[in-house]
């Protein structure tokens, strides 16, 4: 599963943070899903708590809160404003399985509905970030 | 806040040494010399890895005939073993397709592969640097600053405009530069020799210019019976012999303090 990758970067990088802050211990951590990766939040909730490190106190207690961010996009060549909702017709199981791993290839499979361009930026939405670390 | 940077290091850590096989322009045979010294050093007996880093335009692929090269999806995504190389490359997810990506988004698909890809225990990973001196060089420098620099040169003076460039770049960000290697060579470029000599590079190789390789290209067993490729392997038994001695001379000097 390939989330377990991602998942054990967002624990990487709260000990980062708990290390730079001098956090003890780590109560709850904020994760946000961008809708273009389409990574199922409960999939990742579960990614999360597996790959805690047993021998990591500061981390042994955390919580994790996923949410799920819808995507927006706006065309370079016409300054369209659009969602993953308004491209073209549901993507075939590769092209989602590529954007799934990579996001940035939504422009191998996407465009713009307007102009059909793939220049497009992905403004929100894109893959994994963390919002927010809650720690003593 | 971004946590994919994190993990990088951790995704690498089983890998003794990353060549970095770069030269700024495009056309000059960083992708000739990666795939082949990957394929060379895997000949060898070494587990051997090989990362394709440009995104736009990947070609490694196409010098060692992979046709398709999915990953296996497991903790991450693990590389396809091909021609006994571990191999990724961004044609594993988007095969033929275009990839057309601003400087953002390839800096943020380079930090998605480095974060995912696992590349448990290899001897080298040869990483196929993106042509240029924009994001996709600056962002591979920073992520990988372990890597030494195997830069590539033509005698062609509008090559060596830029090569020269990115060994100054090199040089300013104190990334390793192992050496310079010539490729297309008639017969050994003074230009060459020169720029090495100026700026106390290495000459580690002259790939002589090999009217049959392109005939090669795609065709494994072809391609090993070139000139070039010859010149490839001995570039990379010479590699080793450096490593050798850089490490017997490191090992004498720790046991004599």
């Amino acid at each position: 599963m390939h989330e377990l990758a991602l998942a054990e970067a967002v624990v990487a990088a709260a000990l980062e943070v708990a290390e730079r802050e001098g956090l003890s211990a780590i109560r709850e951590i904020s994760v946000r899903v961008g809708e273009l990766q389409r990574i199922e939040r409960e999939v990742f909730e579960f990614a999360l708590r597996e790959v805690l490190p047993a021998s990591e106190p500061r981390v042994a207690d955390a919580r994790f809160r996923v949410a799920t961010e819808p995507t927006r996009l706006r065309c370079h060549a016409c300054s369209h404003a659009f969602r993953l909702s308004d491209t073209s017709s549901p993507l075939d199981p590769d092209a989602a399985e590529s954007i799934h791993f990579i996001p940035e290839l939504a422009h191998s499979f996407l465009c713009c509905p307007v102009c059909r361009s793939p220049d497009f930026e992905v403004i929100e939405g894109r893959g994994v970030s963390i919002e927010r670390i809650e720690g003593s | 806040m971004d946590p994919r940077g994190s993990v990088v290091d951790r995704r690498l850590e089983g890998v003794r040494r990353i060549i970095a096989v770069g030269g700024g322009k495009g056309g000059i045979g960083k992708s000739l010399l990666a795939s082949t010294l990957a394929l060379t050093l895997a000949e060898e007996g070494r587990r051997a890895g090989l990362l394709d880093l440009d995104l736009t335009g990947p070609s490694d692929h196409v010098v060692l005939g992979i046709d398709a090269c999915p990953p296996r999806e497991d903790f991450g995504v693990e590389p396809r073993l091909v021609h006994g190389i571990r191999f990724m490359s961004i044609v594993a997810f988007v095969g033929s397709r275009p990839t057309p990506l601003r400087g953002v988004d390839v800096s943020n698909a380079l930090l998605e592969l480095l974060a995912i890809t696992r590349w448990g225990t290899l001897d080298v990973l040869v990483v196929d640097m993106p042509p240029g001196l924009g994001d996709a060089m600056l962002d591979a420098v920073r992520r990988i600053p372990r890597a030494e620099h195997l830069v590539v040169a033509t005698g062609s003076r509008v090559v060596l405009e830029t090569v020269r460039k990115h060994l100054q770049l090199l040089r300013r960000i104190e990334a390793p530069v192992v050496g310079l290697v010539e490729n297309m060579s008639r017969g050994g470029s003074a230009a060459v020799r020169a720029l090495a000599d100026e700026l106390e590079v290495p000459l580690l190789g002259v790939l002589p210019f090999d009217a049959e390789l392109e005939e090669a290209t795609g065709d494994v067993a072809r391609l090993s019976r070139t000139s070039v490729v010859g010149a490839v392997r001995d570039l990379a038994r010479g590699l080793h012999g450096r490593i050798r001695r850089v490490r017997g001379s490191a090992g004498s000097a720790a046991s004599g303090s």
